[in-house]
């Protein structure tokens, strides 16, 4: 492995349409370096290593390699020159087996491979690293961290010496994260690989980085080390002087009957297996149960199945003592309101204007349509108005189509849908996954002013400290089975990370 | 027993020969369609191929008195056929189910318009090898009566599954079928990569159909595939898109193709037409039991919209 190499990205500026996504960004990351690319969602930081990368074409700007302009045009050009990009999202093909992604993404094959001679080169490849993956599994069948780990060991596999890590550690737990991170804090000393890391984890940044640089709405705030900065100070580096996020008060208040009851819930995924498994659980008026876990241990498979999205295979879900199977008739007679992730492609039609995907619920009810056959377009628009003001949806007018808003607007939106009939239960799934730190304090408000007012409250999320903020109790999931259950004014923080993990 | 008169028995072992005999076009179209979904595309044309190749086949037969040269201009149509389903499919906003259900009628009316001239004169057989000499009894060496093709189709499936797993060919159109974006990464070019299959998956089915037309039932009429071609594709969803289970479920439709007449030899009249629907039968209860809602079938490859 030859020796990690500096990078410098000079006086990038990038524009999509009007919008400047990146205005003169100047960034220098040292020899072995492990730097924090810092700021907030739409801060340019993707954009950056995008350009970097090859993957947009900038619209100016220069690159140093060693103290050497280079030109990158195309991702190809970025491998060749010994950089390499972990992604969010997995690229490993799910398909193919670990030896399989591993050799194909090489480029170089012989016509024939020589299936044995690969295994035995990835086998030796594997002693040399501090953790491995399973050789001849499909990815598939590999685990969120187990996959994460693959697409890193694929680029040290293929003699990557900078590698840009793009949130490398959202799909891993703590434990999982500082193993990962350790490893290549170690390769950093070593001289061996240069890492640029885009992370909103301080403790991250803390812990394992030797520099940061932030970045805020395409702008370059500043480059300084790690050792001359604490969290509050790379906090307001990140976003600026504004209004603290707003807390609502927890009203101090006892739980009251049980509104949602799952007993012995098992819920099958899509090829069939089980992703939950004899769920036994009690959501109470009042009170909010964070339920905690890796992505991929049957959160999403719970949430569809209370949403109607997917049928149970056993074991039942009751909601004010009765038998609930999520149809429309007893959503609305139990007021269930339901925010499931990603709620552009779970909770709306993505065609529709916003009116009309406001009216879901309601559309075939006063004042939206008198007798249910004939819908009246007025008061339809008339109450979207109203929620859209309530709620600060930002929209063009209520009869834009809902897919041009912004991801946190979609969220408002539905949000304004879901809570404006003042539900008895509302089931939340990562209500705040992408969006930015104002939209984050308003939407977890609201969550819990329904708390507040007395509504019972499911929150599924894979954000810790989203779960810790908001729960009066929190149950961790694993593997489809609760691993853990406590109140959360007195979790222990370890406890529940290793519960997430499996210990 | 004067070997002649075996009973009951007469039933399975027709089955078997109409394995062998039947399945011979199900194995190439399927293995045809297993190699062009690989690559991410579908082509639902392949009935229009098989017609195509079966009447170009036979045509060429007639002309030039050579059963194999037909084989040949089969491939070569099932090619082009290919290719033009490939190409169309690379235009902007083209779909492919659109385009494949367009060309299977285009096939199909194509061959009938075509064919017309070749209904009523008889074409040289492509032949067969007699496997069935070591036995007395003459359904035996009957039904081990095997065309060169069906051995030649069992070859295909062993060498595509092993081309498919251990080749750099083989893997790049696996790669163009699970992932456009990995396939880039590596500089693969997945619209040569899907052209190439989708011609080459068109040649497999153009043979498929000149077996139709040379051997069995061995003669050219508009109602020679029935569905052939389209049962084809179904049977690549139950395989699984693995070319070896192509070829047992390209068997296992041989054998349901062949109850009907089998049971009818043996003096079972009643229900012929029913019996004769199995093989129609079977395809819809596979796909009902393979096929869910809920679920997405384990080993689709991952860009193929149409089973997401």
């Amino acid at each position: 492995m030859t020796a990690a190499p500096s990078l410098e990205l000079i006086g990038f500026t990038k524009r999509f349409g009007a919008m400047a996504a990146l205005d003169d960004v100047t960034v220098k990351i040292k020899a072995g370096a492990f730097h924090a690319l810092l700021g907030e969602n739409g801060a340019g930081k993707s954009t950056l290593v995008k350009c970097a990368m090859g993957y947009y074409a900038a619209d100016q700007g220069q690159i140093l390699l060693n103290d050497h302009e280079v030109e990158i045009a195309h991702p190809r050009q970025a491998h060749e020159l010994g950089l390499g990009m972990v992604y969010q999202h997995f690229t490993l093909v799910p398909n193919m087996t670990v030896l399989e992604n591993f050799v194909l993404s090489r480029g170089d094959l012989p016509a024939v491979i020589d299936w044995a001679a690969e295994r035995r080169a990835l086998k030796s490849f594997f002693e040399t690293t501090p953790f491995t993956v399973p050789i001849d599994t499909p990815v598939a069948d590999l685990a969120a961290g187990q996959k994460q780990k693959g697409e890193i060991l694929r680029q040290l596999y293929l003699k990557r010496n900078l590698l840009i890590l793009d949130e490398p550690t959202s799909v891993l737990t703590p434990d999982e994260a500082d193993e990962v991170l350790t490893t290549l804090k170690k390769l950093t000393n070593d001289g061996k690989i240069t890492i640029v890391t885009i992370t909103h984890k301080f403790r991250e940044v803390n812990t394992y980085c030797d520099a940061v640089t932030v970045l805020r709405r395409g702008q370059l705030i500043g480059t300084r080390p790690t050792s001359e900065l604490d969290n509050d100070m790379m906090a307001e580096m990140m976003v600026g002087r504004r209004e603290t996020r707003t807390v609502v008060e927890r009203e101090a208040r006892a739980p009251g009957k049980a509104v949602l009851k799952l007993e012995g819930l098992s819920v099958a995924d899509n090829v069939g297996q089980l992703a939950v498994e004899d769920l036994k659980l009690d959501i109470r008026a009042g009170e909010i149960v964070g339920i905690a876990g890796v992505s991929g241990n049957g959160q999403r498979e719970l949430v569809e199945a209370l949403a109607g999205q997917r049928d149970a295979e056993a074991g039942r879900m009751l909601v004010h003592g009765e038998v609930y199977t999520a149809t429309r008739p007893e959503m609305v007679r139990h007021r269930i309101a339901c925010l499931p992730e990603e709620p552009l492609r779970n909770a709306c039609v993505a065609d529709m204007s916003v009116a009309e995907n406001i009216a879901l619920r309601s559309f075939d009810q006063p004042p939206s349509s008198s007798t249910g056959v004939w819908l009246k377009r007025g008061p339809m628009r008339e109450t979207a108005r109203k929620l859209i003001e309530a709620y600060k949806v930002k929209t063009p007018g209520p009869d834009a189509a809902i897919r041009g808003l912004s991801g946190g607007n979609v969220q408002r939106a539905v949000l304004a849908r879901e809570l404006s009939s003042e539900g008895d239960l509302l089931i939340v799934a990562n209500p705040c996954f992408g969006l930015d730190f104002a939209a984050v304090a308003e939407i977890r408000a609201r969550i819990f002013q329904a708390r507040n007012r007395g509504a019972a409250v499911l929150l599924v999320s894979e954000d810790l400290d989203e779960i810790l903020q908001l729960s009066d109790r929190i149950v961790v999931m694993f593997d489809g089975k609760l691993a853990l259950e406590t109140d959360a004014a007195s979790a222990d923080v370890g406890a529940i990370g290793r519960a997430m993990a499996g210990h | 027993m004067d070997g002649s008169d075996i009973g009951f028995w007469g039933v399975p072992l027709a089955m078997l020969a109409g394995a062998i005999r039947v399945s011979t076009p199900f194995i190439f179209v399927s293995l045809g369609e297993c190699l062009t979904e690989r690559s991410g595309r579908i082509n639902l044309g392949l009935e229009g191929t098989l017609m195509m190749g079966a009447m170009s086949a036979y045509g060429t037969a007639l002309l030039s008195g050579s059963p194999w040269l037909g084989v040949l201009v089969a491939a070569g149509v099932g090619l082009m056929l290919g290719t033009l389903h490939a190409v169309l499919c690379q235009l902007p906003k083209v779909n492919d189910i659109a385009t494949g259900i367009g060309l299977m009628l285009f096939g199909t009316g194509l061959a009938f318009f075509l064919g017309k001239p070749y209904i009523q004169p008889k074409a040289p057989n492509l032949g067969a090898l007699d496997l069935g000499g070591w036995s007395s009894i003459p359904q035996v060496q009957q039904a081990l009566q095997v065309n060169p093709l069906f051995i030649f189709g069992i070859l295909l499936a062993f060498a595509l599954a092993w081309a498919l797993k251990n080749t750099r060919w083989g893997l790049i159109v696996r790669l163009a079928g699970e992932s456009v974006d990995a396939a880039l990464a590596i500089g693969a070019s997945v619209a040569r990569v899907r052209l190439l299959a989708t011609a080459v998956g068109g040649a497999f089915a153009g043979i498929g159909g000149a077996f139709l037309s040379l051997y069995y039932p061995g003669s050219w009429n508009e109602g020679l595939s029935s569905g052939q071609g389209l049962m084809a594709v179904a049977l690549v969803i139950f395989a699984r898109w693995d070319p070896i289970r192509c070829l047992w479920a390209s068997l296992l439709f041989g054998a349901a193709g062949a109850i009907s007449p089998a049971l009818q030899s043996v003096g079972v009249t009643q229900g012929y037409y029913l019996f004769s629907a199995a093989p129609y039968v079977l395809t819809l209860a596979l796909m009902i039991a393979t096929c869910s809602p809920a679920r997405s079938v384990r080993g689709a490859p991952g860009e193929l919209g149409a089973v997401k």
